[in-house]
């Protein structure tokens, strides 16, 4: 049993709770005079230990959805609830608290710190947190689960010394080092190879099973898709399908 | 919760060097700005420091330092008679004042006395002839001797018939053939010289400084201006000495007729008569420095209103004179040199703040997608702000500390091989650092704030 399970474990509470829960979400672009409706009434929920595909094309809106989801941005109108906690009134700084401590982002680009050693970019996120922890602390969080993506042997690489796939692990490492309870993929694989991808891919379904973790993979490419137990489509604005989980969900939650 | 603070701000300037470590090129090329501004500013102070004392000490030459004590002001029937018309000063004084105040380096009582001096067939009249002691020449910071010494303490004990005299009177007198020994006859009194003082040239009027004539005081006052104990000074006792016809048979000048039968020795003690202080022109004293010299006045006016015994109603029965022009060139030189050797640090200090901005925007841009990736995993609008500005003040003050040890390095060899006069400036050293790290502040505010206010979003997508 992993320490993040500690996390997905708070009890039936939170288990019979939606980790997320949208109703009705608008988002409006304002370019000069003109109004760009990009989301136009999104409701959809997600469960504990998920493992939900968001799909769409380039300009469908996912990624808006996702920003929105990711508490990177506000929504126009409606009502965002993480874990029951209504989200859409929070400040930049209080949305900042939150993506500390309840959601992990993993990108396409890894974006992780140049000459920076893999170890070290796992403890970014750590650096924010609302009460720091020791250094020896967050070295032993970080090794933890540098273990837990098979890195241990990288772990004082820096990111030009390790491949496309190590990085991106290195990447989830960091997205799970402040046991959040939402992760988000936005296209993991899109700058990897055919065989890495289905690593990295593999991992998420590994880590979604064993560690019982809610992870939302956004893509746009079916074989992507076809990993998650679930799919939402989106286009226009707006749901197509799979907005709400099928009545029996699977995972180790 | 204020443990928590301390620590965060550790881990602030934690990971502020590892950002500037990660571009440790760039970081030194900035900081570079800072160091070349910091040591010029050391350099500039410190050597603007050793000049302005060596300037302070050619002008203390000059006697800037010099405080002149003059006896009071005579008045009668609402008539002022100047300066010195009345005689309040006395040796014991200068002595006190030398003793009692700290602010004063050194203090001479002065007799003047201005008449001919006669060598052989030659004669002179000297600007000065001062009746002084040995402390005279500390007082006007005069070099040593040009050849033989000063008289001694003894000398002004036994009223000795020695003198020093200055070039001019030399050169008058000797035509240039050492004086040394020889004897020079002052108002029919013979002295032997004994020393000839160094050359000093003229002083701020334009009179000659190595026309003088110096004794021991007691020598030039009982001997030669032929006032007794209870006369009045040379102008006023003047008359009565000229008025005196010189005979062979009359050893003094100064013998006055005996108007009163002699006393016996029973008689005296059964009259004492009360003492009477011996008089002095003035007392010439010199301040440790020039800024002490109004700490040095109010010593020795409080010294002396004590020794006077006046009441705190009575005005000063003597005045005290300083070379106010002298010593304001002097401060107003330091000033001037002070300030423009501020406003040449400013503006390369300036230089390098400008180049700290322009350095920390392009970091700011090239880390665009660091700070969204920041922002995303839980960084606020003020961490990143608080990163940034951490990260200018530490290139700042590393900048500063280099450009301290870079300063102090270069002015020390400027001294060891040009020999040009520095003085270490704990100030200068004090305010580069603050400076140095008031320019990051103020410096990298703008780009630290521009990164604070990046979207993270917008800041996730910049290529």
């Amino acid at each position: 049993m992993s320490v993040l399970a500690l996390n997905f474990g708070h009890g039936a509470l939170i288990q019979a709770m939606n980790v997320i829960e949208l109703r009705d979400i608008y988002k409006t672009y304002h370019v000069g005079e003109l109004d760009l409706p990009v989301l136009r009434g999104i409701s959809l929920s997600v469960k504990h230990g998920e493992l939900v595909a968001l799909m769409g094309a380039s300009g469908s809106g996912k990624s808006t959805l996702m920003n929105i989801l990711g508490c990177l941005d506000h929504a126009t109108s409606g009502d965002y609830l993480l874990e029951g906690q209504e989200v859409s009134g929070l400040s930049a700084d209080g949305r900042a608290l939150l993506r500390n401590k309840k959601i992990g982002f993993v990108f396409q680009s890894f974006n992780l710190l140049a000459r920076t050693s893999a170890l070290e970019n796992v403890i970014l996120p750590l650096t924010y947190t609302h009460e720091p922890l020791t250094d020896h602390e967050a070295n032993r969080r970080a090794m933890e689960l540098i273990k837990l993506v098979g890195l241990e042997d990288r772990a004082h690489h820096e990111p030009s010394q390790l491949s496309g796939g190590q990085q991106q692990r290195v990447a989830i490492a960091r997205a799970l080092v402040n046991r959040p309870s939402l992760l988000f993929a936005d296209e993991p694989t899109g700058n990897l190879d055919s065989r890495t991808s289905q690593e990295v891919l593999a991992m998420f379904e590994q880590l979604n099973r064993e560690e019982g973790i809610t992870i939302i993979l956004v893509t746009h490419d079916p074989t992507v898709a076809r990993h998650a137990r679930r799919t939402i489509h989106i286009s226009d604005g707006m749901i197509v399908d799979g907005d709400f989980a099928p009545p029996a969900p699977g995972g180790a939650a | 919760m204020r443990r928590i603070r301390l620590f965060r701000i550790l881990r602030t300037i934690r990971t502020a060097l590892k950002a500037l470590r990660r571009n440790p090129m760039r970081a030194a090329l900035t900081a570079l700005g800072i160091i070349i501004g910091v040591a010029a500013v050391i350099i500039m102070m410190e050597i603007g420091k050793g000049s302005s004392a060596a300037i302070q000490r050619t002008i203390a030459n000059m006697g800037a330092n010099n405080l002149l004590i003059l006896p009071g002001t005579a008045a009668s029937g609402g008539i002022s008679f100047g300066a010195g018309s009345v005689m309040t000063l006395t040796p014991q004084d200068a002595e006190a004042i030398l003793k009692e105040c700290p602010a004063v380096r050194s203090a001479a009582p002065v007799v003047r006395a201005r008449t001919q001096v006669i060598h052989e067939n030659k004669n002179w009249v000297p600007v000065f002839i001062f009746g002084t002691t040995a402390e005279y020449l500390a007082v006007r910071e005069w070099a040593a001797m040009a050849q033989g010494d000063m008289f001694t303490d003894s000398d002004i004990r036994n009223a000795s018939k020695v003198c020093v005299l200055g070039q001019t009177l030399v050169r008058e007198l000797f035509g240039g053939a050492s004086p040394i020994g020889k004897e020079v006859r002052v108002k029919s009194i013979s002295f032997k010289v004994v020393g000839v003082l160094s050359s000093k040239g003229a002083n701020m009027m334009g009179m000659d400084q190595d026309d003088i004539l110096i004794a021991p005081w007691t020598t030039i006052k009982y001997r030669v201006t032929g006032s007794s104990a209870t006369t009045a000074n040379q102008s006023s006792a003047s008359p009565a000495a000229s008025t005196q016809v010189n005979t062979l048979n009359k050893l003094y000048p100064s013998d006055q007729l005996n108007l009163y039968p002699v006393q016996s020795a029973a008689q005296q003690a059964n009259t004492p008569l009360p003492v009477r202080f011996t008089n002095i022109d003035q007392i010439l004293a010199a301040a440790q420095s020039g800024p002490e010299i109004p700490l040095a006045i109010r010593q020795i006016t409080q010294l002396l209103r004590e020794r006077h015994r006046l009441q705190p109603d009575e005005p000063d029965d003597f005045t005290i004179r300083d070379m106010t022009e002298m010593s304001k060139t002097l401060s107003s030189t330091s000033t001037l040199m002070t300030n423009l050797l501020l406003s040449v640090a400013l503006i390369s200090l300036v230089v390098g703040g400008v180049g700290i901005m322009n350095i920390m925007l392009v970091s700011v841009t090239e880390r665009t997608r660091e700070i969204g990736l920041r922002m995303a995993v839980g960084a606020r609008a003020r961490d990143i702000m608080r990163q940034f500005l951490v990260e200018a003040v530490v290139m700042c003050l590393a900048g500063g500390a280099v450009g301290i040890l870079l300063g102090c390095g270069s002015s020390f060899l400027i001294t060891f091989m040009l020999r040009w006069p520095t003085e270490t400036s704990l100030a200068a050293i004090f305010s580069s650092v603050i400076v140095s790290a008031s320019v990051g502040i103020i410096f990298g505010f703008y780009p630290a704030w521009k990164a604070s206010r990046l979207d993270p979003i917008e800041a996730l997508r910049y290529e």
